[in-house]
């Protein structure tokens, strides 16, 4: 458990480590790096088979390229995607991107307005007016099961010329095309603790020290992280990586002035078999809206073989403490309007995953000496079109093309080099001008959700050129007396509080049991208890011989903090309450969702909080997400 | 004294037992519904095989380890790229399906004429290593047809442990009931052992061996043939996974004894 703390830096041992050299060392694999080496494999070799860019650490042999992904395969990344895949259609010009697995052309695409089929939603004054209004005139508006379909999806959010697809798939499909090329190496399963930084230049990584106990104590079998020198170190360690955090934080190279990273969302989903007459087609895409919480936006999108990926997203401006987002995926799934659909279905998979939702915002240094950030890290996301796969693919196609460019003009990857090339690229790109559009989109939500959905169709309809301005002030929750005052009162929160601290559980049952949400009716093959969800949809692993990722830097922090969020929002209960007012961390239940990151209410001595969020090996299982 | 071993182990791909596994009935018998999406892992015998083999030819100068694995290519491809990091060998890769209801003497087969083709491998030195259950659905006898076709008489199943002797012979350690090991002594190679789950902990990854073992394994995979694994006139009347119940409470400060005690009532039950 984690209530012991870690060794710090001091009683280390001095640890003699193995160095290797390399020409570019890479960290992560999801969709940009797939991007960025699959661009670059190609452009190794001759047609003739001899070396295009050669190596100058292995010389006569071509660029020497390894990716290290902490995950314990390539496939196991979360996301249920639709994307309009133009950057990624671009890298395949010949390739039927629906033969992918679980990939899908889209060819409906409908944003609903999901209305409290329970009342027990917080739902302002204006939304339940509206569902008022719906509910009394739905033969107008043609609502159905609890629904109202828009009859118009506002351009900004369309997909309709894009895919669905499943990112576990997606990622090991593209990971086997380079994989095969054998020109470049990944290896899964093989955290890196954090990027070697020499004065304002890094030089490449540390690798995670194996054979070690919980705290980080050498045992039997002790193998130091190794240092991996390279002359250039690509980041694409996604938003939650060590990596990229490690550099954002460092003085010089990290976060540009006036940028920050506050906006986030959790995104949860399950990919469920459909029954054989659910009547849905492959390639239907649902947006949605209203419910199980006016700020938890929810989508639906249906894969081949009568699997759908159905998810929600919980943004960090959601303005309660009691957060945890599983119960609230089930109750979106038994929203009538879905589950005519979802009823009879099988749970295959399941998982979570924190989504940087900053934007331009959050883009740090794009690139440096020795280093070029890329994919979700590098705030690529764009937070109107609610799309980050194709952008991301596609600023790691744009850094290999730079990468190409200095190495055949045999230059070296400093940041005048990267920033003529790659930065230069990504901001002459579709990917550059749509993110300023979105820049501002976003910041209505700061004062409400109908502010936010105003801003968001400002923004979008005018181009960009129309959003509320006022970006959102340091990490702010709300108390629970704050959030649910006003439905029960002190002295009863003050006693479930203290009840659930002793049970050790979160807060969030008891709170929507007492707010009048029903009992979700577990059926053991679609509704099953968030620990079966674990075992069953993410196959949680946990290798021995690594440290716990997950550190409470000052544990006086948290025995003073009431609210614990961190509890609250962790997707697989691996946070719960410790001892003497510590959390406890289990890492055998940790999906590496990194929502304990940006929940922490601690005000830390760093900017994200009071958790420290290391890299570490294992987490979901399941190829499926 | 020996110059070393020539260690041979058998060593093929199974989708992750973390996934849900589902039979169905395909066109030339049973299948995994969608095999191709599940990611595979070494078959864990094989894997214990394989450290005990690497452990072995590390302690042993002069001994060279291959792995002989079959599986579809893709599916190779992304188990080498986690086992690659950890011990060092070549790979003697058959592309071929790896769903689990071949017949186990179509697979000894092709086993046994993948180590056959193997240059330079001397029979004197010759140590096949492979899981005790493997490729034959836990009854244990691929890797006994394995050594009858390579003529192989010294065999020994559900190895714990094998201990080389300085006269050059063996000492091995096979599970029997009651928990117990049977030993036997063996003059020395050739000889063919099934392990069990062995002694040793997984290794830890190393990437400078990865990066040593990927300059041969991704040539071999290049040059894998598909060859077909006949399912040898076996007719399947049904296929299910193992049946599974679960039931999940969450508890906290119960002693080990305690749990060990609601485990086996709730067996009982």
């Amino acid at each position: 458990m984690s209530a012991v703390p870690p060794v710090s830096a001091a009683e280390q041992p001095t640890i003699e480590r193995q160095q290797m050299a390399v020409d570019i060392a890479c960290v992560g694999f999801g969709p940009a790096m797939g991007g960025f080496l699959t661009t670059l494999s190609r452009s190794l070799l001759n047609p003739d088979g001899t070396v295009r860019l050669e190596s100058a650490t292995s010389p006569g042999m071509p660029l020497q390229v390894v990716c290290y992904e902490r995950g314990d395969g390539l496939g196991f990344g979360v996301s249920g995607a639709v994307t309009r895949a133009r950057g990624i259609r671009s890298s395949f010009p010949d390739v039927d991107l629906t033969q992918i697995p679980m990939a899908a052309q889209v060819n409906k695409e409908r944003l609903v307005y999901l209305l409290d089929p329970w009342r027990a939603t917080r739902r302002s004054f204006a939304f339940k007016a509206a569902d008022r209004a719906l509910r009394s005139l739905g033969f107008l508006f043609g609502v159905k099961h609890e629904a109202f379909e828009l009859p118009y999806t506002p351009p900004f959010m369309r997909k309709h010329d894009g895919l669905v697809l499943s990112l576990g798939q997606f990622n090991q499909w593209v990971s086997d095309q380079v994989a095969a090329s054998g020109l470049v190496q990944i290896w899964p399963g093989m955290p890196v603790a954090e990027p070697l930084i020499l004065g304002n230049t890094v030089t490449g990584v540390r690798l995670a020290d194996q054979g070690t106990d919980l705290q980080g104590r050498p045992e039997a079998g002790f193998t130091p992280g190794m240092d991996l020198h390279a002359a250039l170190t690509v980041i694409g360690d996604g938003p939650v990586g060590t990596v990229g955090r490690k550099i954002d934080a460092h003085a010089n190279i990290g976060m540009p002035p006036g940028h920050e990273s506050r906006e986030w969302a959790l995104g949860m989903k399950m990919v469920v078999e459909l029954r054989e007459d659910s009547g849905l087609e492959a390639g239907t895409v649902l947006h949605t809206i209203g419910f199980p919480e006016p700020e938890i936006f929810g989508f639906f999108y249906v894969h081949p073989d009568r699997l759908a990926s159905v998810g929600i997203f919980v943004p960090s401006w959601f303005g309660s403490p009691v957060r945890t987002a599983y119960r609230y995926l089930q109750h979106f799934m038994l929203h009538p309007y879905l589950w005519r659909y979802l009823q009879g279905g099988t749970l295959k998979s399941w998982g979570a995953k924190s989504l940087q939702e900053s934007g331009r915002h959050g883009e740090p240094f794009l690139a440096g000496n020795g280093y070029a950030r890329i994919g979700e890290g590098s705030g690529s996301t764009n937070v109107l079109a609610g799309s980050g796969v194709d952008e991301a693919w596609t600023t790691g196609v744009q850094l290999a093309e730079a990468v190409i460019e200095l190495a055949e003009s045999r230059r070296a990857f400093t940041r005048e080099g990267l920033e003529a090339t790659y930065v230069r690229r990504r901001r002459e790109s579709w990917v550059d001008a749509e993110s300023k559009v979105a820049a501002n989109a976003r910041n209505g939500f700061q004062q409400g959700v109908i502010t936010g959905i105003i801003g968001m169709s400002l923004a979008g309809l005018t181009g960009g050129r129309f959003a509320p301005a006022l970006r959102p002030a340091s990490r702010r929750f709300p108390s629970l007396q704050e959030a649910y005052g006003s439905r029960i009162s002190a002295p009863e929160l003050k006693q479930i509080e203290e009840e659930c601290a002793i049970q050790g559980t979160s807060l969030h049952d008891r709170i929507m049991d007492r707010c009048g949400w029903p009992q979700i009716p577990l059926d053991g093959k679609l509704l099953i208890s968030h620990q079966d969800a674990l075992l069953m949809g993410g196959g949680v692993q946990a290798p021995s011989g690594f440290a716990n990722h997950v550190i409470f830097r000052r544990p006086e922090l948290c025995r003073e903090c009431a609210t614990k969020l961190c509890v609250e929002m962790c997707s697989g209960q691996a946070i719960t309450h410790g001892e003497q007012g510590v959390p406890a961390f289990d890492r055998e239940k940790c999906v590496y969702c990194g929502a304990c990151l940006w929940n922490c209410r601690a005000d830390g001595d760093v900017a994200q909080g009071n958790v420290e969020f290391n890299a570490g090996a294992g987490g979901l299982h399941s190829a499926l997400n | 004294m020996t110059n070393g071993y020539h260690i041979v182990v058998c060593g093929s791909v199974v989708p992750d037992p973390l996934q849900t596994l589902e039979p169905v009935a395909g066109p030339t018998g049973p299948a995994l519904k969608n095999e191709m999406m599940l990611p595979a892992v070494l078959d864990p015998w094989a894997a214990h095989a394989l450290y005990e083999a690497a452990n072995l030819a590390t302690k042993v100068v002069g001994s060279k380890l291959w792995l002989v694995s079959v599986g579809p290519k893709a599916k190779l491809q992304q188990v080498m790229m986690t086992i690659a990091q950890r011990v060092s060998f070549e790979l003697v890769p058959v592309d071929a399906s790896a769903s689990g209801f071949a017949d186990s003497h179509s697979t000894a087969a092709l086993l046994a004429e993948a180590i056959q083709s193997i240059p330079g491998l001397d029979r004197t030195r010759l140590l096949v290593f492979g899981g005790w259950e493997s490729a034959s659905r836990g009854a244990g006898t691929t890797m006994q047809l394995v050594g009858e076709r390579l003529d192989i008489l010294d065999q020994f199943q559900g190895v714990d442990q094998l201990n080389p002797q300085p006269d050059g012979s063996f000492e091995v350690l096979e599970r029997i009931e009651g928990g117990r090991h049977q030993v036997s002594a063996c003059s020395g190679p050739p000889l063919l052992l099934g392990w069990a789950t062995g002694n040793l902990p997984e290794p830890r990854n190393n990437p400078q061996v990865g990066m040593a073992n990927m300059r041969s394994v991704m040539p071999a995979l290049q040059r894998a043939k598909s060859v077909p694994l006949p399912v040898g006139g076996l007719h399947f009347l049904s296929a299910s996974p193992p049946k599974q119940r679960r039931q999940t409470r969450v508890v906290k400060d119960l002693s080990s004894e305690q749990i060990a005690q609601e485990i086996a009532e709730w067996i009982g039950k």
